[in-house]
C-alpha cells in the first residue's frame, strides 16, 4: 500500500467526524461483496455472493437502544418482457391478455434482517421502493406507463414466475447482524444468472427512519463454451447459422462414412 | 470461478449440461437417448422423425420455438446422410429434386417469416401445437386405418392392390409440363413447385422434414416412382432443412446449436440399428405401428390444449438484456 492511502484514509475519517452533525446520530455504511466480478463457468449450478458490511457510527456507545434494521436490494441488468395470460377460447387455452413490462430487472433481490412490514411503515416502504411488491416495475397498458398496485394479476404472476426461476428473491432473514454494527448477507445467484452488472443497494433504518444508504455493485461474466454459443446466436445470427447449418452437413456425412452399407 | 459454496450439480460427473439457446440445463444423456430412440424409429421406417423428436423436446421442457427451429438442423443432418446413400444409388431424380427445391425454398422463407410473426404476437407456441394436432391426427389416423385394412387384407389372403393405377389425375393436365426422365413421368411444374411451397412452410414452422407428407403426396398425386421418392424427398427436405436453420438463426436466434448436435449423434446411431430393425418386422405391422406413434402423439398435443394449463402465465423477454 502506498504511503497516500491511510493519509487519504485518515482525512476522511476526520472530515467525517469533524462534520457538523446537529446532535444527531451520524451513521456511516461500509460494505463490500466478496467478489465482484464473477465468471460463471458452464458447470455452474448456483451459487452464493456474500456481502460484509458494518455500521459505523461518530457515538461509538449509543445511549437509546436503537435497533438498526437493513434493507439490501440488489438489481439486475434490466430488459423488457411481455406477461401473457392464457383463457380458454373455443375449448383450447390459448394467450388472451397480455402485458408489456418496460426495462425491468432481470434479477431483482431484496434481503432484510427482518420482514420489511416491521421494519418501516408503509408510505417509507413505498417511497424507498422496500421489498418486492414495492419496486418499480413499470408496466404499458396500451399507451399509458405505469406500476398497477401490487396485487395486480400480472404483475404478481410476474413476481410469481421468475421467484419460480430463481431470479427474484426475498428473503427477511438473510441479513445476520455478527455484532451490533458488523452484518453479512448472502447473495443467491442461480444458474441462469444474466450476465451484466448488478446494482447493491444498502439501506439502513431504526426506528422506521432510513438512517444512510450506500450503494455497491458488482458484475457477472459468463465464460465458456455455452456461453460463447449463446452470444455468436445473438449477435451473429446468420453466420451461427450457417455454421450450423455446416455441423449438420457434416455429421449427417460422417454417419454416412462410418455406417457406410452399401 | 464460480462464487463461494458452489453447489455440486446433483446428478453425478457432469451429465447435466447448459443448452445455450433454450436456456435450460438438460440430462445430456436423457437427450442422447431421445435423439436415438427417434432415430431408432426414424431408421426402421425410413422416416426424418421431426414430427417426433420436436414434441419430444417440447414434452421435456424446452419451449415450442426453439425445438422446432433446433430439430430443423438436426434434419438436415440426418436427410444428408440419407440423400448420399441415395445419390450413391441414383435413386435421385435431379430435375424433380430442383424444381421442388424452387417451391420448397420459397415455402421455407414463408415458413419462418410466419413463425416470427406469430411468436411477435404470443401465438406461436399455439400455432405449432395446433398444426401438430392436426397433421399428426389426420396423418396418424390414415395410417392406421390403411395399416388395418392392409392386414385384414392379407388375413384374407388377398394380394395387395397395386395403387399406381394407370389412371392420371387432373394434375397432369396443367401446363407447362417438363420431362423428369429419371422418374419417367411428363409433368407439369405448377403441383410439383405448389407441393415444394407447402413442405418447405409446414417444415419450418413445425420442425418436421416433412417426409412422411411429402412421400405420400409424390406417389399418390403426382405418380412419381417408388424407385425415386424416398431419394428426391431427402434432397428435398436437406435443402429446406438447411435454409430453416440458417433464417431461423438469423430471425429469431432459437437455434440451439448444442443441442442439435446432441440430437445429431443421437439420432445417427439410432437410426442405423433403427434401420436393421426395420428390416426384420413385416411392412404392414409396421406402418400400423408407427401410425399408432403418430395418432399417439397427435392426441397428447390435443388433451394438452383442452385442459386447464397449471399455470396460465408465461414471461417472454423482449428487450435488449444488457
Amino acid at each position: 500500500m502506498s504511503g497516500a492511502a491511510p493519509r487519504l484514509l485518515l482525512t476522511a475519517l476526520l472530515f467525517v467526524l469533524a462534520l457538523p452533525l446537529g446532535g444527531a446520530r451520524a451513521e456511516k455504511l461500509i460494505v463490500s461483496v466478496s467478489n465482484a466480478r464473477i465468471t460463471v463457468t458452464p458447470n455452474y449450478a448456483g451459487g452464493e455472493l456474500v456481502l460484509f458490511g458494518s455500521i459505523e457510527r461518530d457515538n461509538p456507545a449509543p445511549t437509546d437502544a436503537a435497533r438498526y434494521d437493513l434493507v439490501v436490494t440488489v438489481t439486475g441488468p434490466r430488459a423488457d418482457m411481455v406477461t401473457r395470460r392464457k383463457e380458454r377460447r373455443f375449448g383450447i387455452w390459448i394467450n388472451a391478455d397480455s402485458r408489456e413490462f418496460l426495462m425491468v430487472p432481470i434479477y431483482l433481490a431484496v434481503f432484510s434482517n427482518r420482514p420489511i412490514d416491521s421494519i418501516a411503515p408503509i408510505d417509507v416502504r413505498r417511497r424507498q421502493q422496500l421489498g418486492i411488491s414495492h419496486v418499480l416495475l413499470t408496466q404499458r397498458i396500451g399507451t399509458d406507463y405505469a406500476d398497477v398496485v401490487s396485487d395486480d394479476q400480472f404483475r404478481s404472476a410476474f413476481v410469481r414466475l421468475r421467484t419460480e426461476r430463481g431470479l427474484y428473491h426475498e428473503d427477511a432473514a438473510a441479513v445476520k447482524f455478527l455484532t451490533p454494527t458488523l452484518f453479512r448477507t448472502g447473495i443467491p445467484l442461480p444458474a441462469q444468472v444474466p450476465i451484466g452488472s448488478y446494482d447493491v443497494q444498502i439501506k439502513l433504518f431504526s426506528g422506521g427512519e432510513l438512517l444512510t444508504e450506500t450503494e455497491t455493485s458488482f458484475e457477472i461474466a459468463k465464460i465458456g463454451f455455452e456461453q460463447f454459443v449463446a452470444d455468436a446466436a445473438r449477435q451473429h445470427g446468420l453466420i451461427y447459422g450457417v455454421l450450423t447449418a455446416l455441423m449438420a452437413l457434416m455429421s449427417g456425412w460422417m454417419a454416412s462414412i462410418v455406417f457406410r452399407r452399401d | 470461478m464460480p462464487p463461494s459454496a458452489a453447489k455440486e450439480p446433483r446428478s453425478g460427473p457432469r451429465v447435466q449440461l447448459y443448452l445455450p439457446i433454450a436456456d435450460i440445463p438438460v440430462n445430456v444423456l436423457l437427450i442422447l437417448a431421445m435423439g436415438a430412440a427417434v432415430g431408432f424409429v426414424s431408421g426402421m421406417f425410413g422416416i426424418g422423425g421431426g414430427f417426433l423428436m420436436t414434441p419430444l423436446l417440447i414434452f421435456v421442457g424446452i419451449s415450442p420455438a426453439v425445438a422446432v427451429a433446433s430439430v430443423t438442423s438436426h434434419m438436415a443432418a440426418s436427410s444428408f446422410t440419407g440423400a448420399l446413400s441415395y445419390w450413391r444409388r441414383r435413386a435421385i431424380d435431379p430435375m424433380l429434386a430442383f424444381v421442388l427445391l424452387c417451391g420448397g425454398i420459397a415455402g421455407t422463407g414463408l415458413g419462418v417469416w410466419f413463425f416470427v410473426l406469430m411468436r411477435s404476437v404470443g401465438q406461436l407456441d399455439l400455432v405449432i401445437a395446433i398444426s401438430y394436432v392436426v397433421l399428426l391426427t389426420a396423418v396418424g389416423g390414415l395410417m392406421v386405418y390403411e395399416g388395418f385394412r392392409a392386414i385384414l387384407r392379407t388375413r384374407r389372403g388377398q394380394v395387395a392392390m397395386a395403387r399406381r393405377s394407370g389412371n392420371r389425375n387432373w394434375l397432369y393436365a396443367l401446363p407447362l409440363k417438363i420431362r423428369f426422365k429419371r422418374s419417367k413421368i411428363y409433368l407439369s411444374v405448377i403441383p410439383v413447385v405448389a407441393i415444394g411451397v407447402l413442405i418447405g412452410f409446414i417444415g419450418s414452422v413445425m420442425g418436421v422434414g416433412g417426409g412422411f407428407i411429402l412421400v405420400p403426396m409424390l406417389i399418390y398425386l403426382l405418380r412419381v416412382p417408388t424407385a425415386t421418392v424416398v431419394g428426391t424427398s431427402a434432397v428435398l427436405t436437406l435443402v429446406t432443412m438447411l435454409v430453416a436453420t440458417v433464417l431461423h438463426a438469423a430471425t429469431s436466434h432459437l437455434v440451439d446449436a448444442v443441442l442439435a448436435l446432441l440430437l445429431m449423434i443421437g439420432g445417427v446411431t439410432g437410426a442405423q440399428f433403427g434401420a436393421r430393425a426395420g428390416q426384420r418386422i413385416a411392412g404392414e405391422q409396421l406402418r400400423l405401428l408407427l401410425g399408432l406413434l403418430v395418432l399417439a402423439v397427435g392426441i397428447r398435443f390435443a388433451i394438452e390444449l383442452g385442459i386447464r394449463p397449471a399455470e396460465l402465465f408465461t414471461i417472454r423477454e423482449v428487450g435488449p438484456s444488457t
